[in-house]
């Protein structure tokens, strides 16, 4: 058995601080242009849609589907080893935009495409939180 | 959107070249490039002091700054053309593009592209699995413990969800390809492989195992590409290119626009145009399959079937040499080699040893065009190229 290591901690930048600011208070924002409307998900200078540098922040609702997912049997990363299997999984916000994250929780490994599912927040490490995903719902089987 | 500047008949490919494939710990990446280099401009009867233009990818394994000035000083070549292109697997066919630009616009004479890394045996077991794992967004995807498989896993779940792809139609891609490598002297892949084997394989990122997934090899590529005129005037015989196109839309998953619908569609629809071909009129294909789900949706993107038949095609042995369309007959990515940008390129070496003709049991009859696909990152960038030789 190797050694557990660290996961990975959030690393901040110029365009994402306030979306990891607001994660160690349990909120998950996104951000919305005030020119054309569009909502986008990872952060940048402008908008991906029409150019614009009018952006807010704007919190989620913090539920939506799962678009896709695998389980991971193999870790991308020692520090990762432990935790397999573990769910990878494309979720779809209800406002549209899409983020990679987890699907946690102790049924995670029955997920299915069109699951509904809610953010929760996992610690890691130096107070910061990371945004991640339970499943509250089933698609059809 | 404006028609692009047709390459159609401009230029050709006229040596083509492989360095050893497989664990070669005697040389370095570099070395592995200059050898396939060499073999390439072999077969022309050119001269090193001929090539005035470089064009290479990147390297994980030997990371230089500037690794085509790298490239070009290791061969000792001072060309007036000359830059690394940095788009993953789609870069070798992106390379071509550029050349034969080049070349059209009298920029360059005659190019030399060459790609390739010692993945096998140039890294230690833990960085080969960390360049090849630990991919994805450095911030909102590494976090959650991402890997390349697992991003390529979601796109086949997604896939057998919408189209109802099957496990099993997957594992016939892998098959397939390993049928082929079993005819090429030089594949990685020296062993075949069954249905249930692929299927017992160790599990990676569900639905994909080890066999869906690409090998991790040493491997150099390289080609020469100079003007239809003066390609008549050299030993080798010329294959052309007819049509030449790419499209991006995204590099992360997180921001691909659909999991179902890729850029492959317009690449194709790019180089068809340019080349006043359609799907009906190739003779092969060699598609990217960095996993085997890849070559379903390149199938299908580029209009050789309707949208969810692209497994189908595979499971009924169409994609065999002899079949209705033969796939990636020199064993791919999954079972001739795979070193980084060399991937891709073995593509393109693979089809010009076809249209040139005289591969024996490898050979498919009476071959005129072929079709090659690359793409980079998480099927992100794309390039689709259609060559010919003179009958095609």
């Amino acid at each position: 058995m190797e050694p557990t290591l660290p996961l990975p901690v959030p690393q901040p930048n110029a365009d994402s601080l306030p979306y990891w600011n607001a994660a160690r208070e349990r909120k998950l924002l996104i951000r919305k242009c005030n020119a054309c409307n569009e909502l986008h998900f990872m952060p940048r200078h402008l908008c991906p849609h029409c150019w614009s540098d009018r952006l807010e922040w704007v919190e989620a609702r913090g539920t939506g589907t799962v678009h896709s997912f695998t389980v991971m049997r193999r870790a991308s990363h020692p520090a990762f080893g432990p935790l397999t299997p573990y769910v990878v999984a494309l979720i779809e916000l209800d406002e549209g935009p899409r983020m990679v994250t987890n699907v946690l929780g102790d049924d995670a490994l029955s997920v299915q495409i069109g699951d509904r599912v809610e953010v929760t927040f996992e610690t890691r490490g130096e107070g910061a939180m990371l945004p991640q995903f339970q499943r509250t719902g089933e698609a059809a089987r | 959107m404006k028609t692009p500047h047709s390459l159609k008949n401009k230029v050709a490919i006229v040596g083509v070249g492989e360095s050893d494939i497989g664990r070669v710990p005697t040389m370095t990446g570099l070395g592995l490039n200059a050898q396939a280099a060499r073999r390439a401009l072999d077969e022309t009867g050119l001269k090193p002091s001929d090539i005035d233009g470089v064009l290479t990818a990147y390297s994980f394994t030997e990371p230089y700054f500037m690794l085509g000035s790298v490239m070009c000083e290791y061969l000792g070549i001072k060309p007036r053309f000359s830059a690394s292109i940095s788009s993953g697997g789609g870069s070798p066919a992106i390379m071509l593009k550029h050349a034969a630009e080049a070349i059209a616009s009298g920029q360059a004479e005659t190019v030399l592209i060459c790609a390739g890394e010692n993945r096998a045996t140039g890294q230690s077991r833990e960085a080969a699995l960390a360049a090849l794992l630990a991919v994805g967004h450095p911030y909102f995807e590494q976090p959650y413990g991402t890997s390349i498989p697992g991003f390529y896993a979601m796109i086949a779940q997604r896939h057998m969800h919408v189209c109802g792809t099957t496990r099993e139609q997957m594992a016939h891609v892998a098959v397939n390809t390993r049928s082929h490598a079993l005819l090429h002297p030089n594949a990685h892949m020296k062993k075949p492989v069954t249905l249930q084997e692929v299927l017992d394989a160790k599990p990676i990122a569900d639905p994909l195992g080890m066999l869906d997934c690409c090998l991790i090899s040493d491997a150099g590529g390289a080609f020469i590409v100079t003007s239809a005129e003066r390609a008549r005037d050299l030993k080798s015989r010329p294959v052309y290119l007819q049509g030449i196109g790419e499209y991006h839309t995204h590099e992360h998953l997180m921001c691909a626009p659909s999991l179902t619908e890729f850029g492959a569609t317009e690449s194709g629809r790019i180089a068809y145009e340019m080349a006043q071909l359609g799907p009906q009129d190739m003779d092969l294909a060699e598609l990217y399959d960095c996993f085997s789900i890849v070559p379903i949706i390149e199938l299908e993107e580029l209009g050789f079937v309707k949208p969810g038949e692209g497994g189908a095609f595979f499971a009924a042995g169409h994609a065999r040499i002899g079949g209705k369309l033969p796939i990636n007959t020199h064993g791919g990515m999954l079972s001739h080699a795979h070193a980084g940008a060399a991937g891709g390129l073995f593509g393109i070496v693979e089809a010009v040893r076809q249209l040139r003709g005289g591969l024996g049991d490898r050979q498919v009859k009476d071959a005129e065009v072929a079709l090659v696909h690359n793409e980079g990152g998480i099927l992100s960038s794309h390039c689709t190229v259609i060559l010919a030789n003179e009958r095609g």
